[in-house]
């Protein structure tokens, strides 16, 4: 041996101490690595156990089917459609963007379509689809399905989507859903879990918002077991849910699509009513849209024309408009005067063309004035001094109060939006409104539907239609849920005596079928479908003295926004009331021009079940009624629209 | 002098070697193979060709290669250190140069049949070489600065290179390996003390210079030790691997889940489950019970290699038996703390159950070696 023994000795010794100590080190290691896996598998093995389930569980909703709206008679008036998808994940795709290049040739993909499709893809995780394109047609669709294998991470996928197939014929009432927002879920204490799933669809105005709760329906649910990047592995359990309920509106779409076509494009809306139970028939605001657009996702170009409009169509003017209502108003006051006893049928007032009070002057729309005037006459020919004078002595609150009565100054629940409330002025509400004491003028104004009363279309057909029973008829715009009928109890009488409806009534009947009526020239000429009401023009600006002098301007030469409302309520047939109906033609000129005649087609359409008879019109319209009829582009009985007419 | 130290001094020879191999040594480390395809198998779902299949076969070659290794005669080895060691360097250059990126570093050198890992061979060739080195420096020059400076420049001439790859947990394990043998061999205790306290100066002036202008280190590497030392700060991004780890550990309970019932791993919620991470299948399948019974298994293979390097009278056999345990109690030491949570993730395999081939081979050989040192000790 080269080394010497002792050194070896010595070395060997120093090895076995220090290779011991390793030793030693090594075993404290692993009974620490020991301790550490009691820890984690013994003491604390209920939480990690919780958490792998959670991991590998994931409880996915299934979105119910939504309710279907129908109209009284089953017609479909919001249904599901299938909606054609194409989606794109980041990890069957690869390079998506070389994808969806090859997808361009198949389906019309735009420039920002694809920028936002690579942009929600960097943004989500890898396994998470993004909609390529939506609404597909069928034979996009199949040209997707059939090029897949060249496609990869593409998948065509099938979603329910709300459309409309009377587009704008119930844009209105029955409103449109779309994806939820942020502010939806403001408000909602607890909300549902469905609306957290993405571009879920809920109402946002009209029924679908306001009967959401019966529309929706309930989510259903499957547990399903997943890997880590979240792909499905397989379905655990599977709950079904439950569909939402169909609605079945007491709204005929066909009457409907008639007033809301003889409308035209007037800013103008019409309600009409059944007096015996309160149905509404019809309740048309035009200009309309096509509510599919916002379930589409509406192009800021296109909102910002329905937006920029001054006739308003996203406005449902037979809820959400508040007019004076002019002369219509003058049946309340005069139920109420009657009510109070400083009117009876006798009673006459002489009109010489205006009122003196308090140094100024109202005038009654008659230059020359009407002579003596009584009830009958003052509501036939509308004078105003009649009312200036009764209204002195009855007082604003009791006129109020008979207004109330007759169903305006209230809001009418009905599942629509922004629905007002109107105003029906009291000398407390100026008080508490303007701190101001209220003043005989006030009720001079008040007493011709002017100054500070307020009403909406619907307000004034329940007063029509109050006026024509005498019961208090209450509307109502839903006839059943999923085939149940929701009941309506019999109207309670209002507790006004018949003699002075029935007198009020004979005026209302004077009115369009006296030859000195004012709507004479909208009367009725087939006996059974004759009917009675009353017309309103409602000034929109004040009339100075000066213009008086001169004449006052024709409105025709106005500009359209400072021209009068035309209003006309009406009822028929006149000796037996089964429908009422209340027509505002905003900016529209004299009520009995402009509104009289369209009230006078919408009753005449809804009593005939079918397109008005020429023959029912005065012999001397006939021919111009004809044309005007057939003029009307209604729809075809199922929905759809007709030929475009060859010029 | 006593009469023992005139006896004859033998080494077995010929067949009779097979006498004097531990057996139980190879019966314990093919038991751990075992395991590890029990838990490829239970991973792939039940499928033998992904992993078991495959893993089995390289196990079967690597250990004929083993009892190769084991049969030659100490001695033979020991004069092959030094040409084992400049031919690993190289192939580490040439990995450098020429690798195969995978995994974002450059590990691999493709050799035809299989991909080769330099720097797991190197950790063989560097413990051989240390152990060369002080059986021939006479024992009084063992703590003199020159002569602890050239297996410094042993250990950190290949720990660079495998850095620059980038290989963290293997350059790890070379640099700590080699000082083991360096600790064995002797070296004065004062060398260890000034490292310890230059380190831990270092981790302070790491922490404590964070946010100045002067930091030491990138952000993302900040990044990462925050994710280490909290994972649930980060449970999707850089935390994801610890935080899934511990639950699959964590849910197995006493007893585990059963045979192929876990959850964690089967659907995918563990990352590299069937390498590094192999460990969170057996805890979540088998339980505590099951990581204690494998815990045990490394010990007894730990226990018999300390006890062959205390038997042994020969310098490099001692020092190349410790120098392989301490490779061994590395791989699984850094691997199980990573695993569970005690240290960031580092891509060290658990020894014979991860699947791979590189590791298992040069596992086998480096036991090879062991045993050859086992089987030709001077009786």
């Amino acid at each position: 041996m080269r080394r010497p023994v002792r050194d070896s000795e010595d070395s060997h010794r120093k090895l076995t101490r220090r290779a011991l100590v390793m030793g030693g080190a090594m075993a404290a290691t692993i009974a620490v690595l020991g301790g550490r896996m009691r820890y984690l598998g013994v003491d604390q093995a209920e939480d990690f156990a919780l958490l792998a389930e959670q991991n590998r569980v994931n409880i996915q909703l299934i979105p119910p089917d939504r309710g279907l709206i129908t109209d009284r008679n089953g017609k479909l008036i919001a249904g599901n459609e299938q909606n054609y998808r194409v989606v794109i994940t980041r990890e069957g795709a690869g390079d998506v963007e070389a994808v969806l290049n090859r997808l361009s040739h198949l389906i019309p993909l735009t420039r920002g379509d694809m920028e936002r499709v690579l942009r929600d893809v960097g943004r989500n995780p890898s396994f998470v689809p993004i909609p390529v394109k939506d609404r597909l047609s069928w034979e996009e669709f199949s040209r997707v399905t059939v090029n897949a294998p060249a496609l990869p991470g593409v998948s065509p996928d099938v979603g329910l989507s709300r459309v409309y197939p009377r587009d704008t014929d119930f844009a209105h009432v029955v409103g449109y859903v779309g994806p939820v927002s942020e502010k939806d879920l403001e408000g909602i204490e607890n909300p549902d879990p469905l609306l957290r799933i993405p571009k879920f669809q809920i109402g946002k105005i009209g029924v679908e918002k306001w009967r959401e709760d019966v529309l929706r329906g309930a989510a259903g649910n499957r547990k399903i077991e997943v890997n880590h990047v979240g792909r499905v592995m397989r379905e655990l359990e599977r709950t079904e849910g439950e569909a939402g309920a169909d609605l079945m509106l007491t709204i005929d779409a066909d009457v409907q699509n008639f007033v809301q076509v003889r409308l035209g494009e007037e800013s103008a809306s019409c309600v009409v009513m059944d007096v015996t139970n309160g149905d509404i028939i019809a309740a048309a605001s035009a200009p309309s849209f096509d509510p599919n657009l916002f379930v589409r996702g509406i192009s800021s170009a296109n909102y910002n024309v329905l937006m920029q409009n001054d006739h308003r169509p996203l406005a449902n003017k037979v809820v959400q408009g508040a007019y004076p209502p002019g002369s219509t108003f003058k049946m309340v006051t005069a139920l109420a005067a009657l009510a109070d006893g400083s009117l009876d049928v006798e009673t006459t007032v002489r009109c010489p063309g205006y009122l003196e009070f308090g140094g100024r002057r109202f005038h009654c729309w008659k230059h020359g004035g009407h002579g003596k005037v009584d009830l009958a006459r003052s509501l036939a020919e509308s004078c105003d001094v009649f009312y200036y004078e009764i209204a002195q002595k009855v007082g604003i609150d009791k006129i109020s109060e008979m207004g109330r009565r007759l169903g305006l100054g209230m809001r009418h629940d009905l599942p629509m939006s922004a629905i007002t409330e109107g105003i029906l002025p009291t000398k407390e509400w100026k008080q508490t409104k303007y701190k101001q004491d209220w003043r005989i003028g006030d009720t001079i104004n008040a007493s011709i539907g002017q100054g500070y009363v307020l009403a909406s279309p619907l307000q004034l057909a329940v007063m029509t239609a109050r006026t024509a029973t005498g019961r208090a008829v209450v509307p109502r715009l839903i006839r059943a849920i999923d085939g149940v009928e929701t009941k309506v109890a019999e109207a309670e009488s209002l507790g006004i005596p018949e003699s002075h409806l029935e007198a009020v009534r004979a005026g209302m009947n004077s009115v369009v079928n006296s030859q000195h009526g004012t709507s004479y020239g909208a009367r009725v000429a087939a006996a059974d479908k004759k009917m009675a009401g009353k017309s309103g023009t409602s000034q929109v600006r004040n009339i100075s003295a000066s213009e008086r002098e001169t004449g006052v301007v024709a409105n025709t030469d106005l500009p359209w926004k400072f021209r009068d409302h035309a209003l006309f309520v009406a009822y028929a047939p006149a000796d037996a009331p089964r429908y009422a109906v209340a027509v505002v033609v905003e900016h529209g000129g004299g009520g009995s021009s402009a509104a009289a005649p369209v009230a006078r087609d919408v009753l005449l359409r809804v009593l005939t079940g079918a397109l008005p008879d020429p023959a029912d019109y005065p012999e001397t319209q006939r021919k111009r009624i004809q044309s005007m009829l057939e003029e009307l582009r209604l729809r075809n009985p199922d929905g759809t629209m007709p030929a475009e007419k060859k010029v | 002098m006593s009469f023992l130290e005139y006896r004859v001094k033998f080494a077995p020879t010929g067949f009779g070697k097979v006498l004097y191999v531990n057996w139980g040594l190879y019966l314990v480390i093919t038991a751990c193979a075992a395991i590890g395809w029990l838990m490829l198998y239970s991973i792939s779902g039940g499928d033998m060709d992904q992993w078991a299949g495959p893993q089995m076969k390289r196990f079967a070659a690597g250990l004929v290669l083993s009892l190769m290794i084991c049969l030659t005669p100490i001695w033979f080895w020991r004069s092959m250190s030094v040409a084992a060691y400049c031919a690993t360097f190289v192939l580490l250059l040439i990995v450098q140069f020429f690798g195969v990126v995978g995994m974002g570093a450059q590990r691999w050198i493709d050799i035809g049949f299989m991909r080769l890992q330099p720097s797991e061979l190197m950790k063989v060739a560097l413990v051989m070489i240390l152990a060369t080195y002080y059986d021939w420096l006479p024992d009084r020059r063992v703590s003199r600065p020159l002569w602890v400076l050239v297996p410094v420049a042993l250990i950190l001439a290949p720990a660079a290179l495998v850095f620059l790859e980038p290989n963290l947990g293997t350059t790890l394990m070379l640099v700590v390996a080699g000082a083991g043998v360096m600790f064995a061999a002797g070296v004065s205790l004062w060398y260890f003390a000034a490292v310890a306290g230059v380190f831990g100066a270092g981790v302070a002036g790491i922490f404590l210079l964070r946010g100045t202008p002067w930091q030491l280190i990138h952000d993302y590497q900040y990044k990462r030790i925050d994710t280490f030392l909290d994972p649930s700060a980060d449970p999707l991004g850089a935390g994801y691997n610890i935080t899934q780890a511990k639950i699959a550990l964590g849910s197995g309970g006493w007893t585990g889940k059963g045979f192929m019932q876990g959850t964690q791993s089967r659907l995918n919620f563990l990352p590299e489950k069937h390498t590094d991470f192999i460990f969170t299948t057996l805890g979540e399948e088998f339980g505590f019970v099951g990581a204690i019974s494998l815990l045990t298994l490394y010990a007894v293979i730990l226990v018999f290699l300390f006890w062959a390097a205390l038997q042994n009278k020969d310098r490099f056999s001692s020092l190349l038996l410790i120098g392989i345990a301490m490779n061994f109690f590395l791989y699984l030491a850094v691997n199980l703390a990573m695993v569970m949570g005690l240290a960031p993730v580092v891509g060290v395999p658990l020894p014979f159950l991860s699947y791979g081939g590189s590791a298992t081979l040069v596992l086998l050989i480096a036991f090879g070696l062991a045993q050859s040192a086992i089987v030709h000790r001077l009786r």
